[in-house]
C-alpha cells in the first residue's frame, strides 16, 4: 500500500439521494462528501440501512430503478456523471469504472460462459481485441489463483462455486485496467475459510493494478485489511471518516465503536458436570443423502453449548434431530437422562415443552397476523393452562423480562424493528419455561448492537433461570460471547468437543486451525500475517 | 451521532407503528385513497348486486311475460323494445343480473369449497394424496375446460344443477392450484414449524397459522374465478347450451336477438339490442377485474416496480 | 444420457400419459350416459330389435376396456366411429361416419386459428416487449388500460360489436363467415376477416400482458443490472442478456395462447356461423350425437396437450442449467 496519493480521481459532494416507497420519496443518502484519489482504497462501512451501497453506485452516477438523486455532484476525472446522459455514463461503465457485486451466482448471466462475460465491456469498448482479452482473462484468473485458469472460462456460472465465481467477477472487473472498482459486499455471501482466499487475491490483483477501490462492507476486520481509509455511514449521513489504523484505534465517534460490540463481549466459561440434554452417536440423512455422522454432542444444565461450523456442516441438521422434526437413522438423544422419542409426533406435551427453539429470521418465525399478545400468550395457554388475568399478568411480565413494556402487546410483527421481533421470538420460548433452548443463528441477521444486545439478554436470562443453550452458530466471536463450552462441526461430523478455552488455544486440528485462522481480526496486518504463516 | 452504546434500550428501537384503527375505519381510508378505477368498478359492482337482490321489484313486467309483439322497437312501454317472443327486454335484463350472476356466484362458492379445501389438505399433508390430487388435476386441466363442459353437458343435459357442479368441479382444479401453490409458501414458514412443535393439532395450524395469511390471495382469486365462470356460463348460455329458457339470461338474450344486429342501419336502436346484455356482461366482468386489481395492490404491499 | 435428452424424454412420456388418460375419460362418458339413450337416439317408435342392434354396434355389449381398446385402435386409424344423427327407429341408416364430417370442418377451423395465430403472435410479442421496455410510459399505461377492458370482455360481445361497425354500419365484410371447399383463398381471407379480427383482439391482449409481465420480472435480475454497469445498451441488455434467457417464459406465454385461441375459436365460430369443429361441436352437444361429440374433445384436448409439450420441450432445451450440465 505505498502507492502515492495525490490527484483526485471521484470527487463526491453532497450527494442526495431518495427512494419511492409508500407512494411516496424518502430520503436514502443525505448529502454525503466522498473524495477518492488514484490508487487510493476507501472502506464504507455501515450498518442495514446506512444506504452504503446506494452510494457505491451513486459513485458510478446510477441510482436504482425506484431512486433519484435530488441535489449534488460526482466528479469522475473531471466528468461530473449525474448530469449526463445514460448513453455518456455508459461510455464509463465497465470500462473506467467497473463494479463488484455481492452474490456473484445472481449476478452472472446463467446463459453465456464466464470468459465471455468476464471479456465483454473491454472488447465492446474496443479497449482490446476479441483474443487478446481473452487471453488477457486466463492471466487475470491464474493472478486471481482459481483452479484451472485456461479452461475455467469455458463453463457457464452454475458449473463453478461461490467463492470462484466471486474471483471471476473481480477479474471480470479488472479485465478493462478501470480507474476504479466498486466492491459491494463481495465476500459476504461465503464461508470464512473461502472469504479468505478471495480477500488475499481481491487485495492483490487491486495493488498489483494500481486501481482505486471503494470497498462496501458491515465487517469493519473485513475492510481493514482492504482499506487506507474507512467511512463509517449511518442512516445516509457520515458518522467519520478517518485512516485505517487511527480508526481502529481511536475512533471519535461512539457509534463506530458501537460496530464491533460484539467481540467486546466474553463469558467467562464455568464447567458443568450434569447432563440435561445429549446426542449420542447420532447419524441423520436427507432422503439418501447422509448428512450426519456418529455425532455426540452434551449439553451441561445451565451453562451453553455452541456449535460452530461453516454451511453444510450439519449444526441445522443437528438442532432439527433435537426437535424430533428428522428423526435419526442412528443414534439417541437423551433428554434429563431418558431416551427421547425421535418423532415429534411421539413426545409428550412435557417434553416438547422442555425444549424450546429460537430461530435465526425472527421474520419468519412470527405469524405476521398475530399480535405480540397472542404469540407470546399461545404457549401460556397451551402449556400452562393459563387464561385470563392470569394469562395478562404473566405476558407483561415476560414482556418486561425481555426489556419491552405493554405497549408491544398489541403490535404485529411488520411493526417491530429487527431486535424487538427476536425479543418477542425469546419470549415465546421462555414463556414455556423450558430446561433447554436451541438457539440457531439467532443473531446472524442482526446488526452489531442489537446482537450484542440480545447477546446480554440470554446471559442474563440463563444466570436467572439457569437454562441451557445449544447455541449454533458460524461466528467465532459470538461464541466467545456467549459459551462455555464449543463444539466444531465439518461436513456432518464433530472435529471436537471442549472448553471455550481449550478449544481456542492451540493446539488444534486440522479444520479446527483452518477455521479460527480464517476469522478476520480487528488489525490492519492480519492477512498479510495470515498469508505469510500459511505460506 | 454521539450516543453511547451504553445507553442502548430496546424498546427505542426504531420501527414503523401503525395507528390503531378499527375494521371500519381501515377500509374507509383505503378507499379514501382508492384509485378511480376502483371507485368505478365498487360503485358498478353494487348497483349490479342492488339490481340482482330487488328484480322482482325494479322490473316492469314479469320475467316471461310475453306480449303481442315480437322485436318490438324501444318505446315507451317498452324501454328496449320485445324479444323474438315479445317478451320486455328491459324485464329480462334485470332478471338476467339475478340468474346469471346468481349460478356464477353458486358455482364460484362451490369451486372454492371443493379446490380450497382439497388444496389446503394437499399442502399440509405433501404425500400420497398430494401426488393423487396434483395428478387428477393436471389431467383435468389437460383439456380446455369449455370443451369439457360442453362434453359433459351433452351427457347428463343442460340443467342448472348439472351446469353448476360441471363447472364448478372443473374451475376447482385451478382453485386447487393457487391453494396448494400459497399455502405451502406458508407451511414451510418458520411459524408453522414452530407450532408443530410446540404439538399444536393440525386443526389449529390449519385455522390458526395457515388460513389467515393465504386469505389476501384466495379473495382476489375469488373475484376472478367469479368473473371468469361467469364468461364461461355466459358463453355456454350463448351457444345454447347453458342455462335454458324461459330463464331470463344475458348469454341467451344476446343469441336470441343476434338477429337484430342486421337492421342496423336502417334503426340503431334496434342494432344495439343485443349487445346490451353483452355490454352488461363486459361491464360487470371490468368491474371485478378493475375491484381486484386495487384489491391486490393494496392487501399485498406489492407494487410495480418503477 | 444428456440431461436435456432425459429431461425431455420424460416430459414426452408424461405427455403420452395425460393424453392416454384423457381419452381414457372422453371414452368413458359414453358410459355415463342414461340407459335409454338408445331410445332417445332412434326415437320412441324404435323397436327393441332395432335398439338391441344399436347397441351391439357401439359394442355395449362387451365389457368397457375391450371397448375402450377397440376405440382407441381406431381412432389412431383415423376411424372415429359413426355419427348418431340420421339414425331413424325404422332402422334405415343415413348417418355419416365421424371423421368424413370432421375432415373438412377441421381444415377450416386450422385455416381461421392459422391465419389469427400469424398475425396475432407477432403483434403480440412486439407490444408486450415495448410496453415493459418503456414501461410506465403513456404508451404502456394506455397500452394496459386497453387490454384489460378486452380480456374482461366476452368473446361474443367484441364479434358484435364488430358486426355492427363493420357489417351493419359501413359494410366491409360480410358478418357470415360462410365458406365451403369451392371457395377461393381470397375471398376466403375477406369472409374470416371478422371472426380472425375477433380473435386476434382477444388472443392480443392476454397475450401481451403475459409478455410484459414475463420480461419485466426478468429484467428485475440482478444479472441484468450487471450487465448495465458494464456499459450495454438497453438494445444489447435487450437481446444479449435477457432473451437468452426469456425462451422458455416466451414459449409458455405462446402456447398458452393458442391453447386459449382454440377454445375461443368455439364461439366465434357460432357467432359468424362458420363451418368449423367449433360450431360442429356445439351442434353436436345440443343433438346430443357423442361420438361427433367425443371426437371433437378430442381434437381439442391433443392440440391442447401438444401445445403445453411443445412449449415445455422449449424451455427444456434453452435452459442452460440443463445444457451445460455440472
Amino acid at each position: 500500500m505505498s502507492i502515492e496519493h495525490n490527484d483526485v480521481l471521484l470527487e463526491m459532494r453532497n450527494v442526495h439521494i431518495e427512494g419511492f416507497a409508500d407512494e411516496q420519496w424518502h430520503p436514502i443518502i443525505k448529502g454525503v462528501d466522498l473524495t477518492l484519489k488514484r490508487g487510493q482504497v476507501l472502506g464504507v462501512i455501515g450498518e442495514s440501512g446506512a444506504g452504503k451501497s446506494t452510494l457505491g453506485l451513486a459513485a458510478m452516477g446510477f441510482v436504482r430503478p425506484g431512486c433519484r438523486f435530488t441535489q449534488g455532484t460526482v466528479h469522475f476525472n473531471g466528468t461530473e456523471l449525474i448530469a449526463l446522459s445514460e448513453t455518456e455514463k455508459r461510455a464509463f461503465w465497465g470500462t473506467r469504472i467497473a463494479y463488484v457485486a455481492q452474490s456473484a451466482a445472481a449476478a452472472f448471466n446463467p446463459a453465456h460462459r464466464l470468459i465471455d462475460q468476464t471479456c465483454e465491456a473491454t472488447v465492446r469498448a474496443g479497449i482490446s481485441s476479441r483474443d487478446e482479452s481473452r487471453s488477457d482473462a486466463i492471466a487475470l484468473y491464474e493472478s486471481l489463483q482459481l483452479p484451472d485458469a485456461s479452461n475455467i472460462g469455458e463453463r457457464y456460472p452454475h458449473q463453478v462455486s461461490g467463492g470462484q465465481l466471486q474471483r471471476v467477477m473481480t477479474a471480470m472487473a479488472m479485465s478493462s485496467r478501470p480507474d476504479l472498482i466498486i466492491f459491494d459486499e463481495p465476500t459476504t455471501a461465503l464461508d470464512v475459510t473461502t472469504q479468505v482466499e478471495v480477500l488475499s487475491a481481491m487485495r492483490k490483483i487491486v495493488e498489483h493494478y494500481g486501481a482505486a477501490a471503494i470497498y462496501i462492507t458491515h465487517d469493519l476486520a473485513v475492510v481493514a485489511q482492504m482499506a487506507d481509509d474507512i467511512k463509517v455511514l449511518r442512516y445516509g449521513e457520515e458518522v467519520e471518516e478517518a485512516e485505517t489504523r487511527v480508526m481502529l484505534e481511536s475512533p471519535k465517534e461512539a457509534y463506530t465503536r458501537s460496530l464491533w460490540s460484539v467481540r467486546a463481549l466474553e463469558k467467562t466459561e464455568e464447567k458443568g458436570e450434569d447432563i440435561v440434554l445429549s446426542m449420542q452417536g447420532i447419524d441423520a440423512a436427507y432422503g439418501s443423502s447422509k448428512v450426519l455422522h456418529n455425532v455426540s454432542i452434551n449439553l451441561p444444565r445451565g451453562k451453553t453449548v455452541a456449535v460452530v461450523g461453516e454451511s453444510g456442516s450439519g449444526k441445522s441438521t443437528a438442532a432439527r434431530v433435537i426437535t424430533g422434526l428428522l428423526p435419526p437413522t442412528a443414534g439417541t438423544v437423551q433428554f434429563n437422562g431418558e431416551a427421547l422419542p425421535s418423532g415429534l409426533k411421539s413426545r409428550t406435551q412435557s417434553q416438547l415443552q422442555r425444549i424450546q427453539m429460537i430461530y435465526q429470521m425472527a421474520d419468519t418465525a412470527m405469524n405476521p397476523r398475530q399480535t405480540v399478545d397472542e404469540i407470546i400468550g399461545r404457549p401460556l395457554e397451551f402449556y400452562l393452562g393459563l387464561s385470563g388475568a392470569a394469562r395478562e399478568q404473566r405476558v407483561l411480565e415476560l414482556l418486561t423480562m425481555i426489556e419491552l413494556d405493554e405497549s408491544f402487546l398489541d403490535r404485529y410483527p411488520s411493526e417491530l424493528s429487527g431486535g424487538q421481533k427476536q425479543r418477542v421470538c425469546i419470549a415465546r420460548a421462555l414463556a414455556a419455561e423450558p430446561d433447554v433452548i436451541i438457539c440457531d443463528e439467532v443473531t446472524s441477521a442482526l446488526d452489531q448492537i442489537v446482537q450484542e444486545g440480545i447477546l446480554q439478554l440470554l446471559l442474563r436470562l440463563q444466570q436467572e433461570f439457569g437454562i441451557s443453550y445449544l447455541f449454533i452458530t458460524h461466528d467465532i466471536a459470538t461464541v466467545k460471547a456467549i459459551s462455555d463450552e464449543i463444539v466444531v462441526m465439518y461436513q456432518g461430523e464433530v472435529v471436537e468437543q471442549g472448553l471455550k478455552s481449550d478449544i481456542l488455544s492451540p493446539p488444534h486440528p486440522a479444520y479446527t486451525e483452518l477455521l479460527l485462522s480464517s476469522v478476520p481480526e480487528m488489525d490492519p496486518d492480519w492477512l498479510s500475517t495470515l498469508l505469510k504463516e500459511r505460506a | 451521532m454521539n450516543e453511547a452504546p451504553e445507553s442502548y434500550a430496546a424498546a427505542a428501537e426504531v420501527a414503523v407503528v401503525r395507528k390503531r384503527r378499527g375494521r371500519l375505519e381501515r377500509i374507509w381510508l383505503a378507499l379514501k385513497k382508492a384509485p378511480v378505477s376502483a371507485w368505478f368498478g365498487l360503485i358498478v359492482l353494487s348497483a349490479y348486486i342492488v339490481v340482482a337482490l330487488f328484480a322482482p321489484l325494479l322490473a316492469p313486467y314479469g320475467e316471461a311475460e310475453i306480449f303481442p309483439a315480437p322485436f318490438g322497437p324501444w318505446e315507451e312501454a317498452h324501454r328496449f323494445g320485445t324479444d323474438q317472443i315479445g317478451r320486455d327486454i328491459f324485464t329480462r335484463l334485470i332478471y338476467g343480473a339475478r340468474n346469471t350472476m346468481g349460478i356464477a356466484f353458486v358455482t364460484t362458492l362451490l369451486s372454492f369449497a371443493i379446490g380450497g379445501g382439497l388444496g389446503l389438505v394437499a399442502a399440509i399433508n405433501r404425500s400420497w394424496l398430494d401426488q393423487i390430487l396434483s395428478r387428477a388435476v393436471d389431467v383435468l386441466m389437460a383439456i380446455p375446460s369449455l370443451i369439457f363442459a360442453l362434453m359433459l353437458l351433452s351427457i347428463f343435459g343442460s340443467t342448472v344443477t348439472s351446469l353448476i357442479v360441471i363447472i364448478a368441479i372443473l374451475d376447482s382444479t385451478r382453485v386447487f392450484r393457487l391453494t396448494r401453490a400459497v399455502a405451502i409458501n406458508v407451511v414451510v414458514m418458520d411459524y408453522v414449524e414452530a407450532a408443530k412443535l410446540r404439538g399444536e393439532k393440525i386443526g389449529w395450524i390449519m385455522r390458526r397459522e395457515i388460513l389467515p395469511n393465504i386469505m389476501p390471495p384466495l379473495i382476489a382469486e375469488f373475484g376472478l374465478r367469479f368473473s371468469f365462470v361467469f364468461l364461461t356460463i355466459a358463453a355456454l348460455s350463448f351457444l345454447g347450451v347453458g342455462i335454458q329458457p324461459p330463464t331470463a339470461d344475458w348469454g341467451s338474450m344476446v343469441r336470441e336477438n343476434a338477429s337484430l344486429i342486421q337492421f342496423a342501419q336502417y334503426d340503431i336502436k334496434a342494432g344495439l339490442t343485443p349487445l346490451l346484455p353483452a355490454a352488461a356482461i363486459a361491464l360487470l366482468t371490468v368491474a371485478v377485474n378493475f375491484v381486484v386489481d386495487w384489491f391486490l395492490h393494496t392487501s399485498s404491499g406489492l407494487k410495480d416496480e418503477h | 444420457m444428456h440431461p436435456v435428452l432425459a429431461t425431455i424424454l420424460k416430459r414426452l412420456g408424461l405427455g403420452v400419459a395425460t393424453l392416454f388418460v384423457v381419452s381414457a375419460i372422453i371414452f368413458s362418458s359414453i358410459s355415463l350416459l342414461p340407459g335409454d339413450f338408445g331410445e332417445a337416439v332412434l326415437g320412441q317408435a324404435a323397436t327393441t330389435e332395432t335398439v338391441a342392434a344399436f347397441r351391439k354396434e357401439l359394442g355395449l355389449d362387451k365389457p368397457a376396456p375391450v371397448r375402450y381398446l377397440d376405440w382407441v385402435s381406431s381412432v389412431l386409424k383415423g376411424d372415429f366411429g359413426t355419427s348418431f344423427s340420421g339414425r331413424a327407429a325404422s332402422g334405415v341408416d343415413r348417418s355419416r361416419s365421424v371423421a368424413e364430417l370432421i375432415a373438412p370442418r377441421l381444415k377450416n377451423t386450422l385455416f381461421l386459428a392459422g391465419v389469427t395465430a400469424i398475425i396475432a403472435v407477432p403483434l403480440a410479442l412486439l407490444i408486450g416487449l415495448t410496453a415493459a421496455l418503456y414501461r410506465n410510459s403513456l404508451y404502456d399505461r394506455g397500452v394496459n388500460a386497453l387490454t384489460l377492458t378486452t380480456i374482461s370482455m366476452p368473446e361474443f360481445f367484441v364479434a358484435y360489436i364488430l358486426i355492427l361497425l363493420l357489417s351493419s354500419l359501413w359494410p366491409v365484410f360480410p358478418s357470415l363467415a360462410n365458406v365451403d371447399a369451392s371457395t377461393e383463398f381470397g375471398e376466403r381471407l375477406r369472409r374470416i376477416a371478422l371472426p380472425a379480427i375477433t380473435l386476434t383482439l382477444v388472443i392480443v391482449a392476454h397475450m401481451m400482458r403475459m409478455t410484459r409481465a414475463a420480461i419485466i420480472n426478468l429484467l428485475a435480475s440482478p444479472y441484468i443490472e450487471m450487465a448495465l454497469l458494464k456499459g450495454a445498451s438497453r438494445s444489447e441488455v435487450i437481446l444479449k442478456h435477457a432473451l437468452p434467457n426469456a425462451w422458455a417464459p416466451i414459449a409458455t406465454v405462446i402456447a398458452f395462447n393458442l391453447a386459449y385461441l382454440v377454445v375461443g375459436v368455439v364461439v366465434v365460430e357460432v357467432v359468424f356461423v362458420y363451418p368449423g369443429i367449433g360450431q360442429l361441436m356445439v351442434d353436436s352437444v345440443t343433438a346430443r350425437d357423442t361420438p361427433v361429440v367425443q371426437a371433437c374433445a378430442l381434437i381439442f384436448a391433443s392440440t391442447y396437450i401438444v401445445l403445453n409439450l411443445i412449449a415445455d420441450v422449449i424451455g427444456i432445451v434453452t435452459n442452460p442449467r440443463l445444457l451445460h450440465p455440472r
